[in-house]
């Protein structure tokens, strides 16, 4: 399982979430966990997903991903778990 | 499983409070360079750097990249090149000719700087390291990403007294050298006492002879970190305090341990130590001075600072060391003048001295750092604040460093301009009391007592 920390934030608008699971979905990259909130009118999502089943770079998801972003006006990085893992995990 | 508070954390820390990892330096061993021939030499030494460090900058990128963390700089520290040109070096011109293929070498893998152009020196100078000494102004002044450490000391040792009369000399002559850029030479020239051989630091990295043929240092950062940590204790009692600092820490170095393995595996190099140390920048908010501030001072310099300082170092520490297992190099708070822009309004508010730094320097981690002098200041006087400064190394059992830049042409009240991470200093006043016939004695200065451990 190679795990990926997607967080999205931005104003929010009408299908942010739909926008980023299509292309989960089309490049079979498993959601394995959502959580989102919206604090005065902004939209703070994270997800928890598995690349180990999909044939795309995690450099090419975190290109396309921040392409995405800026095409619907909001902020998304993709990170790889561990640096969360070392920093809040003994 | 991570939650969303906890991400929220990190990326606050890393977009809001300027945490990034400071260096990921590789330490490269030239000691397989060494000919009779110094042409050779130099084609070897290319050779090596360009060889072993081809894949750095880009994997640094990459794990910049896949963590979403800056990694500021990538940089490459060598074998003190008075040992590896000893054989060949027949004056001081074949020296600048090695430091001229580093520069290159340097140039070439696109690292930052390129540290090692070095001589250690506590007991006695050989005439390869004098040489050498005497090649410094002409060598930083004719590099560009080059960088010069000299040891003059140790606990075990001693103080060479001869050497620190000459660096001094040669500070004021790097600066005269590099007049026409803002004396910036001086800033890539470094004395030390107790010089740790694993320092991911510039400018006063080299490869220890003890070192393996490579290794990969990390030097960690982030005082916004701790400073945002700490406004949210404002008030609170000396335990919450420390409580807080450590557990920052703990967080900001885990990060560089992380970062140090993985470039460790991606380049096949092994793992040497992480450094832990809360590295300032010109950036607002990236100041160890507003850490000072955010205790409870006025000013950095005020009253309370070594106390402030000395307790922000211990818990540095006491929260880095468990976040890695092995910690090294400079580890703890440095207090640079330029490059944080904290202290450059302390010393504008009339607030912070020389000597005061220097007594804060007792309980930091490194020493007088980054401090513009005016150009007219007399060798014999720096070589008095470099012995003051290693005497404080010696006796404490810790590592100390000089770090000044005699501007040459400026006077009190006036300030220069290094640009970039170096930032912009304002000239602060020396002591004009003379110590020449103290300097001008020959000789070292005896180990101290409590050296003799065995």
């Amino acid at each position: 399982m190679e795990k990926v920390i997607i967080t999205v934030v931005g104003k929010d608008t009408v299908g942010i979430i739909a926008r980023v699971c299509t292309y989960l979905a089309d490049n079979h990259i498993n959601i394995l966990d959502i959580s989102q909130t919206i604090v005065s009118g902004y939209f703070n999502m994270m997800m928890v997903v598995d690349m180990g089943t999909s044939d795309k770079k995690f450099v090419d998801l975190a290109d396309s991903l921040d392409a995405i972003g800026q095409e619907i006006g909001v902020v998304i990085h993709a990170q790889k778990e561990e640096i969360f893992d070392m920093m809040h995990r003994i | 499983m991570i939650n969303l508070f906890e991400v929220n954390e990190t990326n606050n820390m890393i977009e809001k409070d300027n945490l990034d990892v400071r260096t990921i330096t590789l330490g490269l061993s030239l000691l397989d360079c060494v000919d009779s021939d110094i042409d050779k030499v130099c084609d070897k030494v290319y050779e090596k750097i360009t060889r072993k460090a081809e894949h750095l900058v880009e994997t640094g990128e990459e794990i910049s990249r896949e963590y979403g963390i800056p990694i500021v700089n990538k940089r490459i520290s060598v074998t003190p090149v008075s040992l590896i040109g000893g054989a060949a070096a027949k004056n001081s011109d074949d020296f600048v000719k090695i430091a001229k293929t580093l520069d290159k070498a340097a140039n070439t893998v696109g690292v930052n700087f390129l540290g090692g152009y070095s001589a250690l020196v506590n007991q006695g100078m050989t005439p390869a390291d004098e040489l050498l000494i005497r090649s410094i102004p002409d060598a930083l002044s004719q590099t560009e990403l080059v960088c010069s450490l000299v040891n003059l000391g140790s606990t075990r040792d001693g103080i060479n007294m001869d050497a620190v009369r000459l660096m001094g000399e040669i500070i004021l002559q790097t600066a005269r050298n590099t007049s026409d850029r803002d004396c910036l030479g001086c800033a890539k020239l470094v004395v030390f006492t107790n010089a740790p051989d694993n320092n991911p630091f510039m400018a006063g990295a080299f490869h220890g002879v003890t070192q393996p043929d490579a290794v990969i240092n990390v030097g960690v950062s982030g005082p916004g970190v701790v400073k945002y940590a700490l406004s949210k204790v404002r008030g609170a009692d000396f335990e919450t305090l420390c409580e807080t600092i450590k557990k920052t820490a703990f967080k900001v170095t885990r990060v560089g341990q992380l970062v140090a393995k993985e470039a460790s595996r991606m380049l096949d190099v092994p793992f040497g130590i992480v450094d832990l140390s809360l590295a300032p920048t010109p950036a607002i908010g990236d100041s160890v001075a507003d850490i000072l501030c955010e205790m409870g001072l006025e000013y950095a310099g005020a009253p309370g600072t070594t106390a402030a300082l000395a307790m922000l170092n211990d818990q540095v520490k006491k929260g880095g060391v468990m976040a890695s297992s092995y910690v090294g190099g400079l580890s703890g708070a440095f207090i640079p003048v330029s490059e944080d822009q904290g202290m450059i309004d302390a010393v504008e508010a009339g607030a912070l001295t020389i000597e005061k730094l220097e007594a804060m320097t007792c309980v930091c981690s490194v020493g007088l750092d980054m401090i513009a002098i005016p150009g007219d200041t007399k060798a014999s006087t720096i070589s008095g604040i470099i012995a003051d400064e290693m005497a404080i190394g010696m006796i404490n059992q810790k590592t100390t460093a000089v770090r000044v830049i005699p501007v040459i042409g400026k006077g009190v009240g006036d300030r220069v301009e290094f640009g970039g991470l170096l930032g912009y200093a304002p000239i602060m006043p020396v002591n004009q009391f003379s110590c020449d016939a103290f300097i001008n004695r020959t000789g070292r200065i005896p180990a101290p007592v409590h050296s003799f451990k065995n």
